[in-house]
């Protein structure tokens, strides 16, 4: 007869919750209740857990057994429980003593014959975990390097109920997390491999220093998709914070490499254009899953063929582009994963796409709808579109090209002052709202006179006077001045008014 | 008798002398009604009658005795407790029940596990 507490983390979303299970045994008889809203696979626990304690030949308390998950209204899914409700049933019967147990977070799913099975999302349970004050983490031996990850929690793995017990009872050792090393990771492609191109790498180097989305319109075969893929290289590093929450993501989504090496390289996802919308914001039935939104999070989405993709998909985009994260509601309730990612966008100039423009054939309206497939408040977002050009040499052109190591240095210089600039309240241009680049940061009435003509003249939206205020930001970053000069935002609106 | 009867006949003795040894008296053996039986009903000679359903097994390989009372078989002796109940013209008294697991593997000493207030 006793009374036990343990603890597991639920998942919800990207984000964990501490679970604290407690186990009544005595006083009835024999039976196993289990309650606190448990999901199917967590309900059959009851039969795993009676088979794996029994099969790892300890004794099943003949009595009336009642283990409650806490907090009771949280819905409660999957089958990392039964480790914990395995333990915490054994304390209450006397086999494992409480004080084992208390600050110790169980994960994993049990074998009938007592093995442990690894679970999602060990990652961000163990974030949790360590939030909420837990001083140790036993996880099943295949998790160890995905748990590895955490710091500042003791991290143990185990391959079955008996080490667990033994650990717990006789302080038996467990395996720890070796050092980790970080597979050599493939340099990104290098930006000299691209031929010709001049303004559409230009522009490219400008999204790299100030953070903002890009449209490359041009005949297929240009490279598009090329300097796309060569963006990752021009961005930063992810820091410590920002690589773990995009492994948590990675984690949810069952991901992860099995390698458990946390990366630093920024994401580049490339989803079809016929994706499905689960699959590009995230969803699925029960708690939604993430989506390439937010496998792309803190890196670039890349989005080929883009007026392919349905426009329900595009102006899906909007609310993640604005919000820097998406929120699914689900009945079970809403899961909330960042996506801050950095959006390029490739297009055909037409459905027929010629290799040069003047080859045409095409009606007017076929493409004007090609390219209006692209609705007006996406594009909006999107401060930066460049026309690339048919490639009309290749000699010559290659060793000019600057390398991605080049290039890689100006926008990280440019990032740094930007970065000083904002003072910590933003990090990019791009994140900078309009206000305040019309108040704080206003820049001399001469300087924005072209931007004030467009407006005049109806050719620009506000919306689009504050990207090409951005855009003239980055641009004098880059050129490393203080503030942007008249050229500067002459070059911004240049970079606006063309393609599509 | 079937030998399954006879193992379960001998649990019951087994139950009545347990439940004698605590000091209660035993009222009735296996009465039956059109609702179903009662193994055993005792009371401590004051106020407190315990009904008793007794569950006898030759091992412990196919789980303790005492888990085959189901829900239904519960409700079932609470309903045959009221016919009980009427027929001996028994009014307000404080209500037990019981089940008591008999273990009788042959060539091992019987163990008997006493669920006080089981449902």
């Amino acid at each position: 007869m006793g009374l036990a507490r343990a603890w597991s983390v639920a998942l919800v979303g990207v984000e964990g919750r501490l679970v604290e299970i407690e186990a009544d045994v005595g006083g009835g008889l024999p039976g196993f209740h289990l309650v606190g809203l448990p999901d199917a696979a967590l309900n059959e626990s009851r039969d795993r857990v009676r088979a794996a304690i029994v099969n790892s030949e300890r004794d099943w308390p003949n009595e009336r057994i009642v283990l409650a998950l806490s907090p009771a209204d949280l819905r409660k899914a999957g089958s990392g429980f039964d480790v914990a409700l395995a333990c915490c049933l054994l304390a209450a019967g006397g086999t494992v003593e409480q004080n084992a147990l208390d600050g110790t977070v169980l994960l994993g799913e049990l074998a009938l014959d007592g093995r442990l099975r690894p679970v999602r999302g060990v990652l961000p349970s163990l974030l949790a975990a360590r939030r909420a004050g837990m001083r140790r983490a036993v996880v099943p031996e295949a998790a160890l390097d995905e748990a590895s990850l955490v710091s500042g929690i003791e991290v143990f793995g185990a391959g079955a109920l008996d080490d667990v017990l033994a650990f717990l009872c006789e302080g038996r050792a467990l395996a720890r997390p070796g050092p980790v090393a970080a597979p050599p990771e493939p340099d990104p492609p290098d930006l000299a491999d691209v031929v010709g191109q001049d303004d559409a790498r230009h522009a490219l180097e400008v999204a790299a220093a100030g953070g903002h989305h890009l449209l490359l319109v041009g005949p297929p075969g240009t490279g598009k998709t090329m300097l796309a893929q060569r963006l990752v290289g021009l961005l930063p590093r992810l820091d410590a914070a920002e690589a773990l929450a995009l492994a948590a993501v990675r984690s949810v989504a069952g991901r992860l490499p099995p390698s458990g090496a946390v990366s630093t390289l920024p994401p580049m996802i490339a989803p079809h254009h016929s994706s499905s919308m689960a699959a590009l914001i995230g969803g699925g039935s029960g708690t939604a899953k993430p989506g390439a939104v937010s496998l792309a999070h803190r890196g670039v989405l890349f989005m080929d063929e883009a007026p392919e993709f349905g426009p329900k998909l595009l102006d899906a985009l909007r609310t993640p582009l604005e919000d820097g994260q998406v929120r699914l509601a689900r009945a079970d309730g809403t899961a909330c994963y960042p996506a801050r990612f950095q959006l390029v966008l490739a297009a055909n100039p037409c459905p027929c796409a010629p290799a040069h423009d003047r080859d045409c054939v095409c009606p007017s309206l076929a493409r004007r709808r090609y390219l209006g497939r692209l609705s007006g408040p996406l594009l909006d977002r999107v401060d930066l579109r460049a026309r690339m050009v048919p490639v009309t040499g290749l000699s010559g052109a290659v060793g000019e090209a600057e390398a991605t190591a080049v290039v890689r240095a100006r926008v990280l210089a440019a990032r740094a002052a930007a970065a000083r600039r904002w003072a910590g309240r933003w990090r990019t241009n791009a994140e900078v709202p309009g206000p305040v680049l019309r108040t704080a940061f206003a820049l001399p009435r001469a300087v924005v006179r072209p931007i004030d003509a467009g407006l005049a003249a109806g050719d620009l939206t506000a919306r689009g006077a504050d990207r090409a205020l951005r855009v003239a930001w980055t641009l004098s970053d880059l050129a490393g001045r203080d503030r942007p000069d008249r050229e500067h935002v002459e070059t911004a609106l240049f970079f606006r008014d063309r393609g599509a | 008798m079937a030998a399954k009867d006879v193992l379960g006949r001998r649990g019951e003795d087994l139950a009545a002398h347990h439940l004698q040894q605590q000091g209660l008296v035993i009222l009735s053996r296996n009465w039956r009604c059109r609702e179903g039986e009662l193994d055993l009903v005792a009371t401590d000679g004051s106020k407190l009658v315990v009904v008793c359903e007794v569950k006898t097994r030759s091992a412990a390989r196919f789980g303790s005795p005492a888990e085959a009372v189901t829900r239904v078989k519960a409700q079932r002796i609470r309903r045959v407790t009221q016919v009980w109940l009427a027929t001996h013209q028994v009014r307000w008294v404080q209500l037990r029940f019981d089940v008591v697991g008999v273990v009788a593997e042959p060539g091992h000493p019987v163990e008997i596990t006493h669920y006080r207030g089981a449902f």
